[in-house]
């Protein structure tokens, strides 16, 4: 599946090679409870990222020796499927796999309200099914969402975006095509109602001027995928709220 | 390191101080401890060097090996960075496989050296597709007292400024060895620099006691051109996007000064 680098990644137009503009995102959708097994769940589709996350606990911790006297220990894994790359990867978990789910880790846990839970585990998977670009962002959007389905008390969503340069311009949410033919690549992730930024990395070359341009645009991107996480959350628990009014008044009825 | 109340008074006394604009070794909020560069300690390695921040003690060997290139790059020699967080370091290090800290330590030193494009990697090619040659920087962290990325980086960078590459000609596809050495071909000077947030005050190079109570921290590297090449943020703590703006002006700054400990032009 080698494809040829095309000449440009973007147009006279301003249009970029799947047809966005320079701050459009990805068609984005995100899905509620999809694991029967979960404590709470979600399913990310972003661009051609496929990303499940699932959230157990607040549960005893195991091993012990794990459990922290003050609060709940957020446990997170990342990890991508062998099939989820053009290159099969080997399952076992990677150095990168390791340094992102610790960024991805802290990333979260400014949200989490970890003290109401002491000597317990909150454990976080993040199964990545197709990578393309911007993995960790994704990632963190969804699970942020699954911990939210799993009832843990939190201070907002952390959602997610990169920003970056491709061909001396700067450009929102980069795909995997995007990012290998770039300069550079900033992903973030933000808490809108707190204005915090929780996580934020870079490779790639960028000025100070640029630079400051980039996080303004991810923050922006990190908004936007606010609201597709809050109607997501909304489409799965204002149904449940019908589902039970309706209930009861056929309780009622009897 | 004891969890004990009377450390956790001390930690209480070292960011309160901090919101007073003050540090408990008397440094000012955006001063970096004093920094020790010493290249060459190891012979049988092509390059070495040992940065000492403060009492954080750093020890970076380089070796060259031949070996196969990535099959996106088959024109281009490899660099993998590995650290290792030794025992003898810190009570807090222990034996075994890499943890993730060591995993991320190494890999934001290496951000910084690939992205500046340090190495001039096409100069490293033996045979396209098949053979060159590996670059392999081991960071050794031989006393831990905080803000290891920043004695990591600057370790490495002043390594490989000191690796000698051996002359060689190339016979029936094998390596021959020939006498004498030129320097390896260092082309930018990536400065990693760190900054931590305590109690909404932004602190440069936090030791050890200072990382026990930060909220979090945000390193960036610095090419020589002033741009920005990578970053790592860390910690449970979050920045404010201001912050971060404010972090990556301090960086710049700070990045000239470091850099010139290592280079001399």
């Amino acid at each position: 599946m080698t494809q040829k680098k095309p000449e440009k990644l973007i147009d006279e137009n301003d249009v970029r090679i799947d047809g966005r503009k320079l701050k459009d995102l990805r068609p984005t959708k995100i899905e509620v409870g999809v694991l029967g097994n979960a404590d709470g769940s979600a399913y990310i589709e972003q661009g051609k990222n496929k990303i499940l996350a699932g959230v157990y606990g607040p549960k005893e911790a195991h091993p012990k020796h794990l459990a922290l006297p003050d609060r709940a220990a957020l446990r997170c894994r990342y990890h991508m499927a062998p099939f989820s790359v053009d290159e099969r990867k080997s399952p076992a978990p990677s150095r990168r796999e390791l340094e992102l789910s610790k960024v991805i880790r802290e990333a979260l846990e400014p949200s989490v309200f970890t003290e109401y839970y002491p000597r317990t585990s909150i454990d976080l998977f993040i199964e990545v099914l197709q990578a393309d670009g911007g993995t960790r962002c994704a990632g963190i959007s969804v699970a942020s969402v699954a911990l939210a389905d799993a009832g843990i008390p939190m201070r907002d969503l952390v959602c997610a975006c990169a920003a970056g340069k491709v061909e001396g311009r700067l450009v929102l949410d980069l795909s995997d095509y995007e990012d290998k033919g770039g300069d550079a690549d900033l992903p973030l992730a933000y808490m809108s109602t707190v204005n915090a930024v929780t996580l934020l990395q870079m490779d790639g070359i960028l000025s100070g001027e640029e630079f400051e341009q980039a996080v303004k645009m991810a923050v922006e991107g990190c908004k936007q995928i606010n609201q597709i996480q809050k109607e997501a959350l909304r489409a799965k628990y204002s149904v449940a709220k019908e589902a039970e009014t309706e209930k009861e008044a056929e309780a009622g009825e009897e | 390191m004891t969890s004990t109340m009377a450390s956790k008074v001390r930690q209480r006394r070292v960011a309160q101080l901090i919101s007073g604009g003050k540090r408990l070794d008397g440094r000012e909020l955006t001063d970096y401890r004093e920094v020790k560069v010493e290249s060459g300690l190891i012979e049988r390695a092509e390059g070495s060097a040992r940065v000492r921040l403060g009492k954080t003690e750093v020890l970076v060997g380089v070796k060259i090996e031949t070996g196969a290139p990535f099959p996106d790059t088959p024109n281009e020699g490899v660099l993998t960075v590995n650290a290792e967080l030794v025992p003898l370091a810190s009570p807090s290090f222990e034996p075994g496989p890499p943890d993730e800290n060591s995993i991320e330590l190494a890999r934001v030193v290496d951000r910084g050296i690939r992205e500046s494009k340090a190495i001039a990697v096409e100069e490293l090619c033996i045979e396209p597709g098949k053979k060159v040659f590996i670059i392999f920087v081991d960071v050794y962290v031989l006393n831990h007292d905080g803000n290891l990325i920043d004695a990591s980086c600057l370790a490495a960078l002043a390594a490989l400024l000191n690796t000698k590459m051996f002359n060689y000609e190339i016979k029936d596809g094998e390596v021959k060895i020939k006498p004498g050495y030129k320097p390896l071909s260092i082309r930018n000077y990536p400065i990693a620099v760190t900054v931590a947030k305590i109690n909404d005050k932004l602190v440069v190079d936090p030791w050890l006691e200072e990382e026990q109570v930060m909220d979090a921290r945000l390193t960036m590297t610095i090419e020589k051109d002033g741009n920005i090449c990578a970053i790592q943020k860390g910690g449970y703590g979050y920045f404010t996007p201001d912050q971060v703006i404010e972090v990556s002006k301090i960086v710049r700054q700070k990045a000239e000064e470091q850099r010139k400990l290592v280079v001399k032009e």
